[in-house]
């Protein structure tokens, strides 16, 4: 376990002493281990239910899957507290437990769950999935311009701001030119500006990086607030009409059962996600801008020494990420519902933020964390139809217990960029 | 091996480093003084006058003949920018058209009334500032002090006065207990506070809106909306001016909160040591304290007047609250704090000047001027607070601190893991 020492002080030295056994991880997963298993298998309703893997029209068809759900409870619980065990083994031996086993027992627990609520009923999984996707878009794009900005060692409270104004932008262009592409092309040009403005003040006027991105999303609220009732709603046919995205099916990949449905017949900028969280990722662990870009959030000095620019490196690379959440901005608006509605950004860009530490930092567990977020939307809104007995108030706050678990718990001693949040002077 | 014996101390020093610089912002942000707060505000109203003057229709009309006839695009500009900050004034201090006295004098009144739970609510936000930690959970805290306040209000019949103490005390407790989970989870387990705060927001929106849909503080006569059953007549904060007017106790309850803010934080033992550890938290160890029950302490004491704003919104009415009794006041409270500068004082006009806003919205609206431009002028006004350099920057002010603290100053945000 290494130190990490910020800049002025003598080299970070490897200590010999052995970590701290921590048992965060296997605890968390017990608790949901037993819910599942007590809450879904022992206490649930024992009823028939149907898995329904095709959407209508579709050519393959594939078999739906009946099963009890309480049968589901019990063997998919006792296969979570096998994984607990799992874990506990790693934990014993001072290793971390590997994600995809924790993936693995979400996805257990997110079954028997589904189980639980559908049962006596069907579950449709690709009305579920193309959902959680659809809900998941804005949230991916302000996550990994969150993820972004703290690699290069700015913090990006203003996500917010950046989303809001998007939808903003991409709403009274995409209205008064007719033309919906150039109002995504504004959208994104906007959250570059909110994200632009942030980085000045941060860089050249040295402001409080958290301070600065609350004021700005108060300041965003505030214009497009106004703008809204000023001039949208007095003539929302010529400047809140932009009408949504159409549906783009890829040829042949769309008619692959299953998956075509959910992946390839989507909007634009649902392929955009498809492109950036990938791009991203390859270009911050791949390339040698990816090295800078890292070098400067976690060692300023040291990258300044070697010869990089560290204030124009975070100003380029927040600007960039300020299209990316512009670009999250227009998928809110005219990549959903269409017009622009006041305040629509509805605290998305601080879920942005919280994907961006329960992914660690990381562009792809990032896109993960915010696509359960989708998820969580998207069941609260199947629930409530299902006639589930969880309230539906209860079902929409499970996805901030997980965060504030995942925060207290998984994620609360990983270390993220050293230097996010700190402004660089040049000595 | 010299290496190794001296980087224990220097690691610490340079892990630690960060966290000991955000009370010398605070100074910087305090330090300009009533010049750059009243140049910040013009500014504010400044731009929020060029707002509605872009997007009023008069000026469209007769700029079209502007050169021609450049004065009446003047006129039309210049009314409509006093037809709209006039209607502020008139909503919110003085109403120079009403018919009686009592009338007239009614805005300042609801500006006192309005402005009331910002005040508190910005208090609380300052405390926490002030301790080095950054709470945005306002909203959260304040809904939990609805919920205990709601409670005692309506299912502890008490007599008259009693009644009243109980359910403010109980309000203000459930909120404090709110905060403190913040406290106890960043002091325990080092999950930062901010996600801590957004996280908490959410799952006290979605617990008190269930609670008050069909929990123990559902109102029966709301159907299947959330609402709370009204306070009882013995737990409601009485009117102070008399029936024609809405200002109620709640606004010397504030007061008393701004009073005992200033002792708590200028004066007595734990304020000292708030202000030690938002300073230097090394230097407040080394002196002994307990740095991480002071958190806890510190954000209960911050959630506890943010529950003052909680409390006055719930027993200030003879009616039940439904979820949006938030209204915005526990983020705004941010706002509040930020233009304040942490003292009580500032606060307090802050709150006031806030509450004006919302209190001439009514009367901007009828004047058919969109009062959201008062959000723009609140953003700017910010805006030009927290960023000092530019206020400077624009009016040539000179520079009162050197570059130093604010150059250094580094947030250890979402690394806490380091420190420990």
């Amino acid at each position: 376990m290494t130190e990490t020492v910020t800049a002025g002080t003598s080299p970070a030295l490897r200590t010999t002493v052995l970590a701290r056994r921590n048992g965060k991880t296997p605890i968390s997963l017990l608790v949901f281990a037993l819910i599942g298993l007590i809450g879904f298998g022992v206490f649930g309703q024992s009823s028939d239910v149907t898995f329904n893997w095709t959407g209508n029209g579709d050519d393959v068809i594939i078999p739906n899957w009946v099963e009890d759900s309480k049968r589901i409870g019990i063997v998919f619980g006792i296969l979570m507290l096998a994984i607990t065990g799992v874990s506990g083994w790693f934990t014993w031996n001072r290793a971390k437990t590997p994600s995809w086993l924790v993936l693995l027992f979400g996805l257990l627990f997110v079954t028997a769950l589904l189980a639980s609520v559908g049962t006596g009923g069907r579950v449709p999984v690709i009305y579920l999935a193309t959902g959680a996707i659809s809900f998941a878009v804005p949230v991916v794009l302000g996550a990994v311009a969150g993820v972004m900005g703290e690699r290069v060692g700015v913090v990006n409270i203003a996500i917010e701001g950046q989303l809001l104004l998007g939808a903003f932008m991409a709403a009274i262009i995409g209205t008064m030119t007719g033309n919906l592409f150039l109002g995504i092309a504004s959208a994104m040009i906007g959250g570059a500006v909110v994200a632009m403005i942030l980085a000045a003040f941060s860089i050249k006027y040295l402001v409080d990086q958290i301070i600065i991105g609350v004021v700005l999303n108060v300041l965003v609220a505030g214009i497009t607030s106004f703008f809204y009732s000023a001039v949208m709603t007095r003539n929302s046919e010529g400047f809140n009409f932009p009408g949504t995205l159409s549906f783009l099916a890829i040829p042949g990949l769309s008619e692959i059962p299953l998956i075509g449905p959910i992946l390839f017949e989507n909007r634009i900028t649902t392929y955009a996600v498809f492109i950036i969280v990938p791009l991203i990722g390859l270009l911050m662990y791949k390339t040698r801008w990816g090295l800078r870009l890292r070098a400067v959030g976690e060692h300023p000095l040291a990258a300044d020494t070697v010869g990089i620019n560290v204030n124009r490196t975070r100003f380029r690379v927040m600007t960039m990420a300020g299209l990316i959440a512009g670009l999250g901005g227009a998928a809110l608006s005219v990549g959903s519902v269409g017009p622009f509605i006041r305040d629509m950004s509805a605290g998305q860009g601080y879920i942005a933020l919280a994907c961006v530490i329960l992914g660690r930092w990381n562009p792809w567990y990032a896109a993960a964390a915010a696509l359960m977020f989708g998820f969580a939307r998207i069941f609260q809104v199947w629930a409530g139809q299902a006639g589930s007995g969880i309230p539906a108030d209860f079902i929409a706050m499970i996805p901030y217990l997980v965060t504030l678990v995942a925060v207290a718990g998984f994620v609360g001693k990983s270390i993220g960029p050293a230097a996010a949040g700190k402004a660089y002077v040049k000595q | 091996m010299t290496t190794e014996t001296t980087s224990p101390a220097t690691r610490k020093r340079g892990a630690d480093e960060p966290a000991g610089r955000s009370n010398q912002i605070l100074q910087e942000i305090m330090g300009g003084g009533a010049v750059r707060t009243v140049l910040a505000i013009l500014c504010g109203f400044i731009v929020g006058a060029i707002l509605i003057i872009a997007t009023s229709e008069d000026v469209a009309r007769v700029s079209g003949y502007f050169f021609s006839r450049p004065m009446d695009t003047v006129n039309a500009a210049w009314n409509a920018v006093a037809g709209g900050y006039g209607a502020l004034f008139r909503g919110s201090i003085y109403n120079s058209e009403a018919n009686s006295f009592a009338e007239s004098v009614r805005p300042i009144t609801e500006t006192l009334r309005l402005g009331a739970p910002l005040i508190a609510a910005g208090l609380g936000i300052a405390l926490s500032f002030r301790v080095g930690l950054f709470n945005i959970g306002g909203q959260g805290q304040l809904l939990i002090g609805v919920v205990f306040a709601s409670y005692a209000s309506f299912a502890w019949p008490l007599p008259y006065g009693l009644h009243l103490i109980v359910a403010v005390v109980f309000g203000i407790l459930g909120a404090a207990l709110w905060g403190s989970i913040v406290g106890l989870l960043k002091a325990t387990t080092g999950a930062h506070e901010v996600i801590v705060t957004i996280m908490l927001n959410y799952v006290a929106f979605n617990l008190v809106t269930w609670l008050m849909r069909s929990g123990f503080l559902h109102d029966d006569a709301a159907g299947g909306n959330p609402q709370t059953i009204a306070p009882l007549d013995t737990a409601q904060l009485p009117t102070i001016l008399g029936p024609g007017f809405g200002l109620h106790a709640g606004f010397l309850l504030v007061v008393a909160a701004t009073v005992f803010y200033w002792w708590l934080m200028e004066r007595s033992t734990i304020g000292y040591r708030f202000r030690t550890v938002g300073l230097n938290p090394n230097a407040a160890r080394t002196a002994g304290m307990n740095v991480p029950k002071i958190y806890v302490v510190a954000m209960a004491a911050s959630a506890a007047f943010v529950g003052i704003a909680g409390v006055n919104q719930t027993l200030g009415r003879a009616g039940g609250v439904t979820p949006s009794i938030d209204a915005g006041i526990g983020f705004d409270g941010i706002t509040v704090a930020l233009l304040g500068g942490g003292g009580a004082v500032g606060i307090f006009f802050a709150g006031l000047l806030f509450g004006a806003m919302k209190a001439g919205s009514p009367m901007m609206q009828i004047a058919d001027v969109s009062p959201e431009v008062l959000l723009v002028v609140q953003g700017v006004i910010v805006l030009f607070i927290a960023a000092p350099p530019l206020v400077r920057a624009i009016f040539r002010l000179p520079s009162p601190v050197p570059a130093g603290p604010i150059a250094t100053f580094v947030k250890n945000l979402f690394t806490r893991g380091k420190n420990s």
